[in-house]
């Protein structure tokens, strides 16, 4: 019967079109305090910061590279115990394509360097004044971690400290 | 499938209860009953037509009205549950502290237990939404299950029916009647019922009068409203549609705006005013008498800027103005479908402080030396031989790790210093750790010391950022729900139904949806006009005579 068979299908359709609202819907609600508008496979949103030497760093500059973005505090404690991980990481990768920069949250000049000198760290460190980057990440707990590969896109996202294996773990993962 | 073929020859679906060309009762329950159920107008509903695969299982369980009402209920007892104690939005929670504890140390057990049940963030949870969404899914089939098959029996009515049908209608009359006479009796009505605004169609000896047919569809009206709402909340959860979030500005800073990308909000004031003695009416000074100051006006000074089109983000160059504006409680700050209200404050943060360099022994003041808390130098020069060093800022010192001054947030709550101070008599350098109240000198005690002179303090902005696409789409969901409303309760569907029959009658039945009283009235106008049979109420007949039989019955107990 063929009246029948398309009532089927009609019924099929509206059910499946509602239960994927609501699943929609129930899937947002539960993440929409995640990342909400920048996801993993997205790309990584271009900026432009000036380190504490002074030397200017444009994400867009770095294509082709592996790039970490440290979003830090001097007030934060794990970002102060992961610190000086990354800096250890990052002598070890240096000249292999991947750039490491740290950024603050914010703070002034003085802080930020005093701790950077007291901490030996040697990667370049820049200061989001106007919290522009922080939020162009969605940036809310610290420390958070950003991964982003040679093509420019977003690989991973990690909010807390990371241990020294960690730090080496995704620097290979971003190898050109 | 069984098919239900009337005596007129018409075949109807399975579940019909009115033949849907002639109108005759088709089933033995129908046909017992002295007046037909004009629901839908007997036509079959959709869900009850199949009942075969899985599909049609759970289409016919959501079509029920049954289950709709029980899903309404359920929903307003759970969201009535959600009130009882404060959603966990609503509730000041600080940095690190558990919530769970938060509503222990507040309602104790209660508060435990309705924490631990999830109650306290109960409309973000699955399973309310569930609830919601499967409200949503109970409205729009029981919608289509009934409004579809009502809306066809509606539009193809016919105006000839059973004789059976119209002597089954509430209203109802006949009376023995020559042919001429009954052809006359057709056209004068036909003219009255026009001069009544009724749609009148005549097919053969019959005659249909019809009015207000579209308040039959009031209901269905009504549910698409409320989709579209429903469908506009949704909307809110998508990237774009939706934005709120806070912004905590200090005086003198400029910050990007959350949400608003490119955007850069520069905050020039915070203004926190008081009414002053007498300001007030008459009436206030009195209420006022045991509250100690009432607050006038929240107000901050901003000023918008843009980067250029090009920029990115931390490109700060260029900053475009937009405009000046001072926000204000319910006066926000619109920009481009955007709003900034103000929300919040906190006055007097510390900004800068102000120490006098002196000589410990004498007294005496080599000079000022004012911190800037939020840009903080690393020399004060005050002459060529004195300065002071800044070598370490805390801005809210917490303490001592491992003999090293620790911070444990970026905000100048509890402000220490590590200075070294250079003069003429001391060009070593003498150090000294400088925290409220309390000076320690750790490398030996010094001729020098840093002595507190004042402050200077700034107020911070609590802004909220808010931009929603989906408000045309919630008042479209409103307007279209209440025009729904309006047409099922202002009007009502009323219909006339007269025939000659072959055996040298006229008979007329009537129907409407709602207000009797109204159609009673047209139908006096029309009889007398078109010498119609008189007409009965045959519910209220049935009423008067059950009342007549209850007071029987109740004479027997006497």
């Amino acid at each position: 019967m063929e009246k029948k068979q398309k009532r089927l299908y009609t019924r099929i359709i509206i059910l499946a079109v509602l239960v994927a609202a609501i699943a929609y819907t129930v899937y947002n609600t539960a993440h929409k305090d995640d990342i909400q508008l920048l996801k993993v496979g997205d790309d990584a949103p271009n900026f432009s910061l000036v380190d504490l030497n002074g030397k200017t760093h444009k994400l867009s500059d770095y294509k082709g590279q592996g790039v970490l973005l440290n979003f830090w505090g001097t007030w934060c404690k794990p970002c102060k115990r992961e610190m000086p991980a990354i800096n250890n990481q990052y002598k070890q990768f240096k000249g292999q394509g991947v750039q490491i920069l740290g950024i603050n949250i914010a703070q002034s000049n003085l802080e930020v360097s005093s701790y950077a000198d007291k901490l030996g760290v040697e990667f370049p460190i820049a200061i989001d004044k106007t919290k522009s980057v922080m939020r162009a990440y969605n940036v809310d707990p610290l420390p958070t971690t950003v991964l982003i590969d040679k093509n420019g896109k977003i690989v991973k996202f990690i909010t807390g400290e990371m241990t020294e294996t960690d730090i080496q773990k995704y620097l290979t993962s971003i190898k050109p | 499938m069984n098919k239900i073929t009337c005596e007129c020859g018409h075949v109807n679906p399975e579940g019909t209860h009115l033949c849907e060309k002639c109108g005759r009762p088709l089933t033995e329950e129908d046909k017992k009953q002295k007046i037909v159920d004009m629901k839908y107008e007997g036509s079959a509903i959709r869900s009850k037509t199949y009942n075969k695969t899985i599909i049609d299982k759970i289409w016919n369980f959501f079509s029920s009205v049954k289950v709709g009402v029980t899903i309404i209920i359920v929903t307003l007892i759970v969201a009535a549950v959600g009130t009882f104690l404060p959603q966990v939005v609503y509730v000041n929670v600080a940095d690190g502290e558990d919530v769970k504890q938060a509503y222990v140390d507040s309602y104790g057990t209660f508060g435990k237990i309705y924490y631990n049940l999830g109650l306290t963030d109960i409309y973000s949870s699955w399973w309310f939404q569930t609830l919601i969404g499967m409200l949503a899914i109970s409205i729009i089939v029981a919608s289509l299950d009934r409004g579809i098959p009502l809306y066809k029996s509606l539009k193809n009515q016919r105006v000839k029916r059973h004789e059976s049908f119209m002597k089954r209608q509430r209203i109802f009359g006949q009376k023995e009647m020559p042919s001429a006479e009954a052809d006359e009796s057709l056209d004068l009505a036909d003219k009255k019922m026009k001069e009544l605004k009724y749609n009148v169609r005549r097919e053969e000896n019959a005659l249909l009068a019809e009015k207000g047919r579209f308040a039959r569809l009031g209901p269905y009206v009504n549910h698409l409203g409320l989709i579209i709402f429903l469908f506009g909340v949704m909307l809110r959860l998508m990237p774009g549609f939706y934005i709120d979030e806070d912004l905590w500005i200090r005086e003198g800073e400029t910050e990007s705006i959350p949400g608003m990308e490119g955007y850069y909000l520069h905050s020039n004031k915070f203004t926190f005013q008081t009414y002053e003695k007498g300001e007030q009416t008459k009436e206030f000074n009195q209420s006022k008498a045991a509250v100690n100051s009432v607050a006038k006006n929240y107000q901050t000074d901003v000023v918008l800027y843009k980067a250029k089109d090009s920029a990115i983000a931390g490109d700060t160059e260029n900053l475009k103005k937009i405009k000046k504006s001072a926000i204000k409680v319910n006066e926000p700050l619109k920009y481009n479908g955007y709003g900034l209200y103000q929300m919040d404050f906190r006055l007097n943060e510390l900004k800068a402080m102000h120490f006098d360099l002196v000589n410990k022994k004498t007294g005496k003041s080599l000079g000022e030396v004012t911190i800037d808390l939020a840009d903080p130098k690393k020399v004060y020069k005050i002459d060529d031989q004195t300065k002071v060093e800044l070598k370490g800022y805390y801005p809210t010192f917490s303490g001592f790790d491992n003999g090293e001054p620790q911070s444990e947030s970026p905000i100048p709550n509890n402000p220490a210093f590590i200075f070294k101070m250079y003069t003429p008599e001391t060009p070593k350098g003498e150090t000294s750790f400088v925290a409220i109240k309390q000076t320690l000198e750790p490398l030996g005690t010094t001729k020098y010391k840093m002595k507190f002179a004042s402050i200077d303090t700034r107020n911070v902005s609590g802004l909220t950022v808010r931009k929603d696409k989906t408000l045309p789409i919630l008042a479209l969901g409103g307007i279209i729900f209440m025009i729904g409303v309006v047409m099922g309760s202002y009007w009502s569907h009323r219909r006339l139904w007269l025939q000659k029959t072959a055996d040298g009658r006229l008979i007329m039945a009537a129907h409407t949806n709602k207000n009797w009283f109204s159609l009673k009235k047209d139908l006096n106008a029309v009889t007398d006009f078109a010498h119609l049979p008189a007409w009965i109420d045959q519910q209220d007949e049935d009423d008067l005579k059950k009342k007549q039989e209850n007071e029987k019955e109740g004479d027997h107990n006497l």
